[in-house]
């Protein structure tokens, strides 16, 4: 077994490896949950928890899952967190899993789960792997708050739905940017955020 | 041992599935009344919103359990000849014994009504549609529901009916699955506002969603562009529903026109 650094393993899908802006997975979720601050943060919560218990559960079955069939265990396991998470937030958050509505089903079909279990619980003892699960999981919301973030407020005026730009401000003529609000203005900040790492991080360049 | 065996992974996955299943299920019956709760309380949350729509200085708060037991009224079903069967609890004496209807059960009415269009017309008496009637500000409001097929899921919502059985007060309107930015705005201000002041038809049109303005037209409203599909819907739902509650509605105009009259007669005599 090779040797892991535990904090590298948590910290490195933050900025350095982030799923979203180094890898490009889960794009569609984060283009869809953005829209406003509280229901990114409840998606970002939401795929932390699944991310980081279906790779510990994932983890500790390793050595006795039957190869032919891995892929299937592996939805069996992600599925069922997903499930356990929706059922919850039904039960204790339900306006916000009514504004969510089936995003939180299909974290399922969010590459990012499914690629670290396969790539690297798959193969790492269960400690490691719940520290990856858990750094990509924060790597995503990190992201998806950041656009969020950017998204409310220059969409709606509000921040967690409270009023952040004055009144007095509408009163000398400024205006919600409309075009916030729809997906592809958050595909444009996506794509904002990629070019302010690579310009960060020269190594992330293609030559 | 061999993990790649055909007999490990049959007896692998058969496990793996019965504990998946054991786990899923048990998490759904314990997290089941709480989910029901929140559902219960978004129920009475449209129902409120719909009749508070009567009286513009009305809101809607958290505490909707709280509202619902000091405003309602009463709360019954009707069949569809209007007449009325048995009481659900208001919630008067204790808040946790509200009773209202879930979509579940106007799903179940709503196929007893699809039989009734398709010709069973003896089914009428056995249809048990929920109504309820809010106090806003000393008016009888009373709230219908209304169930029906969107484009991609069920639509429904709740209409404040006033004490004439004709003149829409608010509506609410909620959906499964619209879609975002397009049907899914039927469940948004402005286009429910748009039901306030409206009359039910007296003919076989008792209110349509239509395309193109609906200017001057008193038993229609505007359609919302770019869903079609979803707008005719909800016309088609709200136009079925309203035939089957207004055997009961046409007795609230009776009603209220009795009362109008008893109102001038006393007069009469009071100033002989």
């Amino acid at each position: 077994m090779k040797d892991i650094n535990l904090k590298e393993t948590l910290l490195n899908p933050i900025f350095k490896g982030n799923p979203i802006s180094v890898l490009v997975l889960g794009i569609c979720s984060s283009l869809a949950v953005t829209v406003q601050l509280k229901g990114a943060c409840v998606m970002a919560l939401s795929v932390t928890i699944v991310t980081a218990l279906s790779s510990l559960v994932v983890s500790l079955l390793r050595n006795t899952i039957p190869n032919r069939i891995r892929i299937i265990v592996q939805l069996v396991v992600v599925a069922m967190m997903v499930i356990l998470v929706d059922q919850v937030l039904k039960a204790f958050a339900y306006p916000v899993s009514k504004t969510l509505s089936v995003y939180i089903g299909l974290i399922i079909t969010n590459c990012i789960v499914m690629g670290r279990i396969e790539a690297f619980a798959l193969g790492n003892k269960p400690l490691p792997s719940l520290l990856d699960g858990l750094g990509n999981g924060f790597g995503y919301g990190l992201i998806l708050i950041v656009v969020a973030f950017f998204r409310e407020l220059l969409g709606s005026g509000t921040l967690f739905g409270f009023r952040i730009i004055p009144e007095s401000f509408y009163d000398l003529g400024y205006m919600n940017n409309g075009l916030m609000i729809l997906p592809p203005m958050a595909l444009i900040l996506l794509g904002c955020i990629i070019w302010i790492q690579r310009a960060v991080q020269k190594d992330l360049q293609e030559k | 041992m061999n993990t790649n065996s055909n007999v490990y992974t049959v007896i692998y996955s058969t496990i793996l599935v019965v504990i998946v299943a054991a786990v899923l299920a048990f998490a759904a019956s314990a997290l089941k009344p709480m989910q029901d709760e929140n559902i219960k309380k978004e129920t009475i949350s449209q129902v409120l919103s719909a009749a508070a729509q009567a009286d513009d200085s009305m809101s809607v708060g958290e505490d909707v359990m709280a509202m619902y037991a000091e405003q309602a009224v009463d709360a019954f079903y009707v069949n569809g000849k209007g007449v009325v069967g048995a009481h659900m609890n208001t919630g008067k004496e204790n808040i946790a014994d509200i009773k209202v209807e879930s979509t579940s059960y106007l799903k179940s009415q709503n196929d007893i009504i699809k039989k009734i269009e398709a010709g069973q017309t003896e089914l009428l008496e056995s249809l048990s549609l929920p109504v309820y009637v809010i106090n806003v500000n000393g008016q009888k409001v009373t709230v219908i529901p209304c169930y029906g097929a969107g484009l991609w899921g069920p639509i429904w919502g709740y209409i404040a009916v006033a004490e004439d059985g004709r003149t829409i007060d608010g509506a609410v309107f909620d959906h499964k699955s619209e879609t975002p930015g397009l049907g899914a705005k039927i469940a948004e201000k402005p286009f429910y506002s748009q039901f306030k002041g409206k009359v039910f038809g007296r003919g076989e049109r008792k209110f349509d969603v239509v395309k193109g303005g609906a200017n001057g037209d008193e038993s229609g409203v505007d359609a919302i562009s770019g869903a079609t599909i979803t707008s005719q819907s909800l016309g088609r739902t709200i136009n079925t529903w309203a035939k089957y509650y207004e055997p009961y509605l046409s007795t609230l105009a009776v009603a209220a026109e009795e009362a109008v009259a008893e109102e001038v007669a006393t007069e009469e005599t009071v100033e002989e």
